[in-house]
């Protein structure tokens, strides 16, 4: 990239930080603290380029083209606009609508935990907020999270007592209504010793024009909590999101994450989880991807101390002249002895044009560790479709239900039964036009 | 069994393929008549799992002359589907796994796809599943293999048996059975045979192709074909196994040469 358009690309971010409207400043001197430090983060960035090694393969100069409207009040909807997004098995759903809490929308069960939005829990829970909010997903050379942080005037929260185990899933969705919009979704999970819960992270578009989401999840595990974390990008068409996401990892807890990423014209999902002695974690994802889709996932498994367990199988289903970006960083560090860690990339590519980038990266700094890496990138075994047509099955069909078969692998994982279903068929149908 | 005034199923002759420009059948003959068992016997390279594949529509394999001629239909302009379809049926030495897709939406499909063609009425899921598990009491499978995905997990011999679940199912005009014996155990062998022996009729045929002779204790052939370099070099009885079983392929290969010497 010239200087000229490293030029455009800091007038294009200080436009985005001048025009939209600044959060009303916070009673919480703190906040309004992490917000002037964000800005000012934000002023020394700039937007990043394929010259940015993080970014080597994602080029998201598209994004700078589309001039991005601040939020207006959220559009009214009804709970019969949603229903199709409900699931049925979680009694808590939390709805934002171009980032705009919906409290109308939204159901929130008597279960002894607190959840809600930011505005409204604030001041009952300033010190423990105060104590993590921001403070896990890093702005530091990320524009992005900083971005986010910069705006954060509402959030979903989660926050769970010592030893409760919410057993029903707990919704938050994300809708996307307006176009040429930009919004900043933004969670924070809080789960104290020994509690166990089931979130979902769900971005949906009602609409097919640009628009931009970026958004910034915090998960903070004390010791021996249990999280599962569904996560699925189903935005528009023509959407560009952008994620990042941060786990922390107390002692032997436990975190399944499970991402599927279908959605956007470009996408970019960071994970980064930081795993304190004997916590676990899966880590799996799927991109299913056409068109002219790009799905970038980064994600860094960070074994800090000894005796953790790590598993991560990312998959990648692409199809028309699509492209999928997979680099997955697994850190040992001094002293993370008796580190167990396996990660598995596998690219199904589905046409000729279809594209992808993978990178896993093993940076080991103890002795005594059992990790192991692969990736396999091929197009759909002649073996396996010969079968299926042998037992009557045409081509299409037999190719289908291949590539099905191997998205489902990952959909599987997912400990919902209704979202496992529609997914399901989603992949069903994905794969079922894509040949 | 061999019946009198049967009609020709399978009719191959003079059929020469190869794989990657390889010849692999060479002048292959070999005729099938409805009610009979064939088992074609050799050892390993001779060809039986390339004739098999080639009957069944395998891509990998290119045809340089010669004809297929199934029930009076040219085999060899059909895709394996068709194939399929009109009554060719394929057991697979190694049935491939597919996580991620149930055993009996799989079997359903195949089942419901094949009578589409054939003019006959589709199974609802519950009509299926009743059909499909009296299917199995033939094979003594367990009714759990329905909810697992197809193969994926099972044991050599589970497979076996869900490939002749298979052919249960589709009624198969021609069963080609490529080495179902390999990786059985007598108890798996014994169910697995007795399965075929059941769905053997006097419409339909069926190929054991096996390197073995133990396969044929329990499914007696009413012919054994010896294959060497890509085509059939002697045929008889089911008692032709028994002697392959003691003396070994060397003698068929010196008889075979002995006798084209003379021809020529």
């Amino acid at each position: 990239m010239s200087t000229a358009t490293t030029q455009a690309a800091s007038a294009y971010l200080q436009g985005l930080l001048a025009g939209q409207p600044r959060p009303a400043a916070a009673r919480q001197a703190w906040l309004n603290q992490l917000r002037s430090s964000a800005v000012e983060t934000v002023s020394e960035l700039t937007i990043p380029t394929t010259r940015d090694e993080e970014w080597r393969f994602t080029d998201i100069s598209l994004l700078t083209k589309i001039s991005l409207q601040p939020a207006h009040a959220a559009i009214n909807l009804a709970s019969a606009d949603i229903q199709r997004f409900c699931i049925e098995e979680a009694d808590t759903r939390l709805v934002f609508v171009d980032g705009i809490y919906a409290p109308k929308l939204s159901t929130v069960a008597a279960n002894g935990i607190v959840v809600g939005n930011l505005a409204s829990a604030l001041a009952k829970n300033a010190d423990v907020l105060k104590q993590h909010l921001g403070q896990h997903a890093s702005t530091k050379d990320n524009v992005f999270a900083a971005l986010n942080t910069a705006f954060l005037h509402d959030a979903a929260l989660i926050l769970l007592p010592r030893n409760v185990a919410v057993s029903a899933p707990i919704h938050l969705l994300f809708i996307a209504t307006q176009k040429e919009v930009v919004s900043y979704p933004r969670t924070l999970v809080l789960a104290d010793n020994g509690c166990a819960v089931t979130v979902i992270e769900d971005y949906v578009s009602m609409q097919d024009e640009a628009y931009f989401t970026n958004a910034v999840t915090e998960f903070v595990l004390a010791d021996n909590a249990h999280v599962n974390h569904i996560r699925v990008q189903r935005e528009g068409a023509k959407a560009f999101h952008i994620a990042n996401c941060s786990a922390i990892l107390s002692r032997a807890s436990n975190y399944q994450s499970v991402s599927v990423a279908m959605g956007a014209r470009i996408s970019r999902y960071n994970l980064s989880v930081k795993m304190a002695e004997g916590a676990e974690c899966s880590a799996d994802g799927l991109a299913l991807i056409s068109a002219r889709q790009l799905a970038d996932t980064h994600t860094c498994i960070d074994h800090a101390q000894a005796h953790g367990t790590s598993r991560q199988l990312h998959k990648c289903i692409v199809g028309g002249a699509a492209h999928a970006v997979f680099n997955g960083k697994i850190m040992v560090r001094h002293g993370a002895q008796k580190t167990d860690s396996q990660q598995s990339n596998r690219t199904l590519l589905l046409t000729e044009k279809a594209h992808v980038d993978t990178k896993p990266q093993l940076e080991i700094f103890a002795d005594d560790v059992k990790c192991t890496h692969g990736a396999t990138i091929g197009q759909l075994d002649s073996e396996e479709v010969f079968y299926l047509q042998s037992r009557g099955l045409s081509e299409t069909v037999a190719r289908n239900m291949l590539t099905y078969a191997f998205g489902a692998e990952i959909i599987e994982r997912i400990p919902v039964t209704s979202l496992k279903r529609s997914l399901e068929q989603t992949v069903l149908e994905q794969t079922s036009t894509q040949l | 069994m061999i019946y009198p005034n049967s009609k020709t199923i399978l009719e191959v002759r003079n059929l020469c393929a190869s794989v990657s420009g390889t010849p692999i059948l060479k002048n292959m003959n070999f005729t099938v008549k409805s009610g009979e068992v064939h088992a074609i016997m050799g050892p390993n390279g001779s060809g039986k799992s390339t004739f098999s594949k080639v009957l069944a529509g395998h891509t990998d394999y290119e045809i340089t002359s010669g004809t297929v001629l199934f029930e009076g239909k040219n085999l060899l302009e059909l895709a394996p589907e068709e194939r399929a379809r009109a009554g060719v049926f394929l057991a697979f030495q190694y049935p491939i796994e597919i996580p991620g897709v149930g055993n009996s939406q799989f079997l359903r499909l195949t089942y419901n796809t094949v009578q589409t063609h054939r003019g006959k009425e589709e199974l609802d899921p519950l009509e299926f599943d009743d059909f499909v598990r009296e299917k199995m009491k033939l094979l003594e499978m367990n009714p759990d293999f329905l909810d697992r995905s197809v193969n994926a997990g099972f044991s050599g011999g589970e497979k076996k048996r869900n490939e002749i679940l298979q052919m249960a199912l589709l009624e198969p005009s021609l069963a080609i059975l490529d080495e179902t014996d390999s990786g059985l155990d007598i108890d798996a062998l014994r169910i697995v045979s007795n399965g075929v022996n059941q769905l053997a009729n006097k419409d339909n045929a069926i190929v054991l192709v096996t390197h073995y002779q133990r396969l044929l204790n329990y499914i007696v052939p009413d012919f054994v074909h010896v294959m060497e370099a890509g085509r059939i070099i002697k045929s008889g009885g089911k008692e032709l196994a028994l002697e392959l079983e003691t003396r070994g392929y060397d003698w068929v290969s010196e008889e075979y040469k002995a006798a084209t010497r003379v021809a020529a």
